[in-house]
């Protein structure tokens, strides 16, 4: 299975959501996405709208300034 | 069996908006919300650029609101749409450069167009729309007469439903087809929150978001402010994003006509800025601990750049020491400056914006 990378460093929420939102419309189930990101917000944001939308939160990686959220297509988007 | 009726609800992050969309739940209802990003949005802002280890929680408003009510959110960019509304509002401004009356019209028109995406709403579209609006509560946008503008306007007519004072407008479509039930709506009036905190209350709903001046920047002097000097300074009434997301970071001044710097208040800003430092002239004092500082301007020459480097120490720890050296850089050079900080009182109040 391919993964989708979505760069939304320096954008701030609800941007990376957004970038992140029109990105996976586009992907079927199962498809994975990265999206790396500076905004300390993502780390709710991304999950809470991953909850609503049936997608799973993967992983989520912080390394000094910058997150890495990984996540699962899910089959409700 | 009737046909399950669906609504698309306006969320902006707050109570009213909130309340509503839960009312027409509670009536039996499908809602999703929608929340359109204008660049302005406190939301997007104020809770943005944050310190990391601030204790406060960094949720967004409008998923938050979501997830509570258990709907789906879709987030929409209008960033580009909107550049219009702010600098051409047919109605004119509010007290500061809030266009909200044209604000209203635009969110309640684009809600519209979601009735034709097909992805929306599982596909089917929606029966009608509902905002958080309430009688008399904004001077500009929220008024009795403005109600049916707005509802004209957008193209929404009576397919615009405000759950929060209903009772006080004519009949919407949703009402008179029996979908929703007029009773069990509201007749709420006025700047007095008393009535939305009681009804959140009956609902078990016990947090929600309360921005400082509503929910965009517009509305904020200050902001209106700078963005104002923006254009002054520039000559021409146009903005890109990164241009309106400086305006909310840092300490603004504008020493000399043709510049201003930005001068970071906390390392979330410091490090929000650092992402400008290759589109900006930016200094930062190497010699004491001190903020990073953009200059946003033309025709930056040396006199210009000392005047900022002293400034630069100002803003640091070194403010009082005698010399402070600044780390400055310019078209792509790196120099040192060794300054004498700026004493406060030398800097005069209107440079700061």
């Amino acid at each position: 299975m391919s993964s989708v990378f979505i760069d939304a460093r320096n954008l701030l929420c609800p941007m990376p959501v957004i970038r992140t939102q029109d990105r996976v419309a586009g992907l079927q189930p199962g498809e994975l996405v990265e999206v790396l990101c500076t905004d300390p917000g993502v780390v709710y944001d991304i999950p809470a709208w991953c909850r609503m939308r049936g997608h799973e939160v993967c992983n989520i990686e912080e390394q000094e300034y910058e997150i890495t959220i990984t996540i699962r297509v899910g089959d409700k988007g | 069996m009737p046909k399950q009726r669906k609504a698309v609800a306006l969320i902006s992050g707050g109570l009213d908006s909130m309340l509503a969309a839960r009312v027409i739940q509670d009536q039996g209802v499908t809602v999703e919300g929608v929340n359109f990003f204008t660049g302005f949005c406190v939301e997007g802002h104020t809770h943005a650029i944050r310190e990391k280890k601030r204790a406060k929680p960094k949720r967004n408003n409008a998923l938050w609101v979501a997830e509570q009510l258990g709907i789906k959110l879709h987030i929409v960019d209008v960033i580009e749409e909107y550049k219009d509304i702010v600098l051409n509002p047919r109605h004119g401004y509010g007290a500061n450069l809030n266009p909200c009356l044209d604000c209203k019209v635009f969110m309640v028109k684009k809600a519209m167009e979601l009735k034709v995406n097909a992805e929306f709403m599982d596909q089917h579209g929606f029966d009608f729309i509902i905002t958080g609006e309430v009688v008399g509560q904004r001077p500009k946008s929220q008024r009795k007469q403005t109600m049916p503008l707005i509802a004209k306007e957008s193209g929404a007519n009576d397919l615009l439903l405000r759950p929060l004072c209903a009772k006080l407008l004519p009949e919407t479509l949703p009402e008179r087809k029996g979908w929703v039930d007029r009773q069990a709506l509201y007749g709420f009036h006025g700047r007095n929150r008393t009535p939305q905190i009681e009804l959140a209350r009956e609902l078990g709903i016990e947090d929600w978001s309360q921005p400082a001046g509503g929910c965009c920047f517009l509305t904020d002097i200050s902001y209106s402010t700078k963005l104002a000097d923006m254009w002054q300074s520039r000559g021409t009434r146009a903005y890109e994003l990164d241009d309106i997301m400086l305006l909310k970071v840092g300490r603004h001044l504008r020493p000399r006509p043709n510049f201003k710097i930005i001068v970071g208040r906390e390392e979330g800003e410091n490090r929000f800025m650092e992402g400008y430092r290759k589109r900006f002239t930016h200094m930062i004092s190497s010699s004491h601990t001190g903020p990073l500082v953009l200059l946003d301007g033309e025709d930056i020459n040396r006199d210009d750049l000392a005047l900022a480097a002293r400034l630069t120490a100002r803003f640091g720890q070194g403010r009082d020491a005698g010399l402070v050296t600044v780390e400055v850089h310019d078209k792509g050079v790196m120099q040192n400056m060794e300054v004498v900080p700026m004493p406060t009182e030398q800097i005069p109040a209107d440079w700061y914006l």
